[in-house]
């Protein structure tokens, strides 16, 4: 479904990714895990097309993304940004419901608020927050409406950036769940950066670690623990002694 | 080492003159975005409102104080033995053609381009703008269109409130201060003013109003990271936006009035 193809960025002298080669099969969870800073929020963006690539091809259905039609492969998308990135002057329930009520998929304004207060629900917000201001909301509770606004259309490929810092455990347990079963029931695409290893074996059918730039490790989640990968080995157990260094 | 600031002073000419380039650029992007749909009608509900009937006051003010004062000073400047005629003409003609709407686009943009810039620039930072992309939604429709057009229709409005004001502190200056006669202070305003005065101010209007909303919107969608970026942003988009319509000013001036 979505094929990276040695992927190059830099941002000036700071060379981010150094060919990636990525294959997300349809239908299945990838999750990414790797050092802060290693360029793994890039690597969404370049996909997305927010962020240029500087050399390499990304294939979405045997597509490349540089040629084909990006407004068709956005509008079956839905993207959890690290950071929420609501929008401060839509209220919860408009920011959920952003998509249904405008451009193609628009519906009438009372339907499209019973949508975002149902997927309000499902990532564990009373009805109560959806006339509230994304200001007025503590952080993890904004990265759950940045959650339910990235599923509120049923999108067919889902990208989640940190879905579970900054939330409590049993929060980040709800939100794992609720992200397994858009992939199987839904039969969703996800891609997932996370550095919480529960996220990980809760969430992944495949498992990508990205170091110094590419790709280290790449395979199912069963065959994480016994990969005889140090990089993996050291990151999955948080060791600070290793082949990855502890200052990057 | 004696050309070193004729060095740094080419090199930001060079700069300024790239940043205009690429706001011209910005311009045919958003005329571009301006003609095919989708239109967001409830963002340019929103900016109408921001923009023009929350620019009331401001403008109003300035203009109220700008006539009273030009009252005063031509009363002052020699021409009191012929006031009662020249007062009203000067100030009527002086605050439609130049003074309503330079001084009114002036403290538009001192106040929308500056919270514009801020605005879109946050978005940027806080990647709503990418947020935006990846709900299949183009910033430059649903940001700099309405906001654009917006203001682009407002300013002539806020011109001819402007110079209705404008025209009324100098009647107020006039005959509460300098003893004009008042039916004589109106009729002379009417006969001297031509409609062409008050048209060109308002075409003049419209073009500040278009270059406001544009700088704004440029330099927020460009802003560099952080706060300091977004700061960065909004004093860039207020003081490019003043220059530029200072100098359109001239032109459309030069344009309209030297026959
Ligand atoms: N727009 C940009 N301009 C310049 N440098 C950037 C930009 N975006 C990212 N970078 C740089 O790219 C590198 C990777 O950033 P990225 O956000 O992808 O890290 P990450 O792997 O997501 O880290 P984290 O786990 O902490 O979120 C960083 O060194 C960052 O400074
Ligand atoms: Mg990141």
């Amino acid at each position: 479904m979505i094929e990276l193809v040695d992927l190059h960025k830099a941002f000036g002298a700071n060379r981010v990714l150094r060919g990636v080669n990525l294959h997300v099969p349809k239908g299945k969870s990838m999750v990414i895990i790797g050092g802060s800073g290693t360029g793994k929020s890039v690597l969404l963006k370049c996909i997305l097309g927010l962020v240029k690539p500087d050399a390499g091809q990304i294939l979405i259905q045997g597509k490349d993304t540089a040629k084909a039609d990006r407004d068709a492969f956005l509008a079956r998308f839905g993207m959890l940004f690290q950071g929420g990135a609501l929008f401060d002057s839509l209220s919860v329930w408009q920011n959920v419901a952003f998509r249904l009520l405008r451009g193609t998929q628009k519906r009438p304004r009372a339907e499209a608020r019973e949508i975002a207060i149902e997927k309000l629900r499902r990532v564990g917000l009373k009805p109560e927050v959806a006339d509230l201001y994304p200001a007025e909301l503590s952080g993890g509770m904004q990265k759950r409406v940045g959650l339910a606004r990235a599923i509120a259309a049923d999108p067919e490929i889902i990208f989640f950036d940190e879905p579970t810092t900054g939330l409590d455990p049993i929060m980040a347990g709800v939100i794992n769940e609720l992200i397994r079963e858009i992939v199987v029931e839904m039969g969703a695409t996800a891609m997932t950066i996370t550095h919480d290893m529960s996220s990980v074996r809760a969430i992944a059918d495949d498992v990508a670690m990205l170091h110094d730039g590419v790709i280290q490790w790449t395979g199912p989640v069963g065959r994480m623990d016994a990969s005889g990968d140090p990089y993996l080995d050291q990151f999955i157990h948080g060791r600070a002694e290793g082949p990855i260094e502890a200052v990057r | 080492m004696i050309l070193a600031p004729v060095a740094a002073l080419g090199r930001s000419t060079l700069s300024g003159l790239a940043a205009l380039g690429r706001i011209g650029l910005f311009c045919i992007a958003t005329l571009a975005a301006l003609v095919r749909p989708p239109f967001y009608i409830r963002e340019f509900g929103h900016a109408l409102w921001t923009i023009g009937y929350n620019s009331l006051p401001v403008v109003g003010l300035t203009a109220f104080f700008t006539g009273g004062a030009l009252a005063l000073q031509i009363y002052e400047g020699g021409s009191r033995f012929n006031a009662g005629q020249v007062v009203p003409s000067i100030v009527a003609i002086g605050m439609t053609r130049e003074l309503g709407p330079v001084l009114g686009a002036l403290m538009v943009a001192a106040r929308v381009a500056s919270s514009i810039a801020a605005e879109i620039g946050t978005m940027k930072v806080t990647e709503q703008i990418d947020a935006l992309v990846t709900l299949s939604t183009d910033p430059m429709r649903y940001l700099t269109v309405p906001r654009v057009l917006a203001a682009t229709l407002c300013l002539p409005v806020l011109v001819a409130m402007g110079d209705s004001i404008g025209i009324f502190g100098g009647y107020v200056v006039g005959t509460g201060r300098l003893d004009l006669n008042a039916a004589a202070y109106l009729e002379n305003t009417v006969e001297y003013l031509e409609p062409w005065d008050v048209t060109s101010g308002l075409i003049k209007g419209a073009v500040f109003g278009f270059i406001v909303a544009v700088v704004g919107c440029y330099f927020g969608m460009n802003s560099g990271r952080g706060a300091q970026g977004v700061g960065r942003a909004t004093k860039s988009a207020v003081v490019t936006a003043s220059v530029l319509i200072l100098a359109a000013n001239y032109l459309l001036t030069e344009l309209f009035f030297s026959a």
